[in-house]
Order: C-alpha cells, then structure tokens, then sequence
C-alpha cells in the first residue's frame, strides 16, 4: 500500500471544495483511481469532524483530526471559516504546519486579487504551481 | 531601484511578516482620492437603481467582498494563527482591528442593546464615507454608510457570525462630540487614510449626527456562542 506516498490535499469552502491537489513521491507513479477514490472518500468524511472540531478551539491550525487505517487527516482553519485538509500517511507534525502556513499565506495573497470571489473555486495556474513548490519543500 | 516588471500577485510581499515595528508595512491612501472614488461609486449605483433601499443595497454589497477579504488579510497580519470563535471577541477584532487598519483609530464606541439580546452597536462620529457626501432632502433616510455596514457584515459572515448589519445617522446630543475631528493632528500618518485636518480649523461644518451601526446576529449564531459558555 503506497499510502505514505500519495498526499492529498483539499481546500474547501462553504459549499464545495475549491482546490484540489495530489501530491507524489518523486519517483512514484501516479495512484490508481480506485485509492485516488478511497482518498477523496476518507477526506470528506472527515468534514463532519472539522466542523464540530472548528468552535471548540481559537487556534487555525487543529492537527489529526482523524485516523483511518493507516491515513491520517490534518486540517487548518483560515480565519473566513475555509477548509485546508491534508489526507497524509504520517509526517512530522512541524512539517505539515509548515506547509498550511505557506499555503495560508498563498491563499491570503489570492484572496486579494480583486477578481477572486470568495468561496469559488480557485484556477489559477500560478497559485497550483507555488503549492505544488510548497508541498515539495515541506513535504517530501 | 524602480522595478516596474510585472510581478504575480502571488509573489508580492503582505506585510506585517514580524518585520520588528508593524507600523512600517502599512501604505497610505490619500483621503481625498478616497473621497473621489467613493463619490463615483455612489453615483455609480445610483444611475442604476429606482429606490433609496436598493442603493443601500447595493453599496453593502460592495463592502460585503472588502470585509472578507479585510479579516483574512488583518488575521494573516497579526500573525498569532487564531481564529476568533466568540461572539465579543469578533465584535472586539471589528470595532478595534478593522477600524484601525482602514481609518487609522478603532471605532469610538462598541454597545450591546437592552431591549434585545441580539443586538449590537458600533458607533463612529465621523465615518469616512458620508464625511463628504450630503444626502439630499428628497432621499430622505438614504444612508452612505452602507458601504461600511457591508464591510462589517463581510467580517462577520466570513468569520462564521451571520449578521444584518444596517447603519443609521443618530443626532448628536449636546455635548456629546468625539475626539476624532480634533485629534487628527497635521498629517499623522497612522492609518489606512492619512487625514490631513489642522487642528480644528476643518473647512467642514461640524457634523450634527454620528453614525450607528447596527448589528443584529442570527439566532442560530447566538445559540453557539451560549452553548460555548457552558
């Protein structure tokens, strides 16, 4: 199981997830889509979590909020309520606070583009190439 | 050092990155330039619409998107990774964070309503955006600062607390005067607007109403933050 391998990791919104991003091994092949279906699974079911987890503490970053099998599911809160989830198979908890971090400053500096409308799906290029960057400084 | 190469978005500095002193990473906009600009939004609008409630409408939702955008700038900003999940502590980060970074002071008065339990005021003597707008007769109740009641609501609808948010002109009782128009002082840069009164010689009349902004948060809001306290 090349679980550790495939990172998956979800922006969501109010309504619908915003971004999505697979991230590999270098090295590796991409999964298949019945684990890439698995992935997509284990993380939204953990939204019920998040949710619940959301108003219990002032922090943005809530760590593993969910264990299954051998995946774990972190998550960071944005201070307008959206969702960073990270579906990993056990890294460092440094790292992946790193990496939301990061990526919280990126999605800041989008949010300032006068023509990104709050909670609609992010396309831009750019911003999929500097996560990408991101993922691969701080996550392997 | 005049870099004018296009630079993306994505790569430009946000400021307040734990550069030691924060008043640096602040930029100023000229009052005036504001004032230009706000006059022809809400003439904008007001081509555009038929009645005095939609162009109050309208001028909330265009703050509506500056508040979302202003509380996920001003969190990243201040660096602490916390998210506010309490009613006060929202209606704290407003009237003192957001005013501060948009008009340079906090906002002069937060008060919570007797008669009911869901309601708010945020007070401001000299609001910026109707400082240079005179409302006519004929439009009677027409409040500007609409603008401003959207920015709020933005804050609060981003943040998890929906709200209505509605402002309102309140006559000034006797004696009853902010420092705000006397404390600007010759030029101090502070803030987002840099004001530019000499002492107390404004060319302005003095105003005769402050403006009130009025919170009323939903029921479901209040439900949360009660079930917090137990």
């Amino acid at each position: 199981m090349s679980s550790s391998q495939v990172l998956l990791f979800v922006i969501v919104g109010k309504n619908e997830p915003l971004y999505e991003a697979e991230f590999h091994k270098s090295g590796t092949t991409g999964s298949s889509d019945s684990v890439t279906r698995q992935n997509y699974f284990v993380l939204h079911s953990a939204l019920d979590l998040v949710e619940k987890a959301a108003w219990t503490t002032n922090q943005m970053y809530l760590k593993v909020i969910d264990k299954v099998n051998q995946q774990q599911v972190s998550t960071y809160l944005t201070a307008g309520n959206i969702k960073f989830m990270l579906l990993h198979g056990g890294r460092s908890e440094d790292s992946i606070k790193n990496f939301f971090n990061d990526v919280y400053e990126l999605y800041v500096k989008l949010s300032m583009n006068p023509f990104y409308k709050y909670d609609t799906p992010i396309t831009a290029k750019s911003f999929d190439t500097r996560v990408r960057a991101v993922a691969r400084r701080y996550l392997g | 050092m005049s870099n004018r190469a296009p630079s993306n978005i994505l790569d430009r500095p946000l400021g307040g990155r734990g550069r030691g002193n924060s008043n640096t990473t602040e930029t100023f906009v000229s009052q005036s330039m504001f004032a230009y600009l706000y006059s022809e939004l809400v003439q904008y609008h007001q081509s555009r619409v038929s009645s005095i409630s939609e162009l109050e409408r309208r001028l909330e939702s265009s703050g509506y998107g500056v508040g979302l955008k202003v509380l996920e700038l001003l969190s990243y900003r201040a660096r602490e990774s916390k998210r506010e999940t309490r009613l006060m502590n929202i209606l704290q980060f407003v009237s003192a964070n957001v005013w501060k970074s948009l008009f340079g002071k906090p906002a002069d008065s937060l008060e919570r309503s007797i008669d009911h339990a869901d309601e708010f005021m945020i007070v401001d003597y000299e609001p910026l955006t109707s400082t240079y707008v005179s409302v006519p007769s004929d439009l009677g109740q027409l409040s500007v600062d609409a603008f401003l009641s959207g920015i709020i609501a933005g804050v609060l609808d981003g943040a998890g607390f929906s709200a209505r948010v509605t402002a309102h002109s309140v006559t000034l009782e006797d004696g009853e005067r902010g420092s705000a128009s006397g404390g600007g002082g010759g030029g101090s840069n502070n803030g987002g607007f840099a004001h530019q009164h000499t002492g107390g010689a404004s060319s302005l009349p003095l105003r005769k109403d402050k403006a009130v902004f009025l919170v009323k948060f939903n029921p479901e809001v209040l439900k949360r933050d009660s079930s917090l306290d137990r």
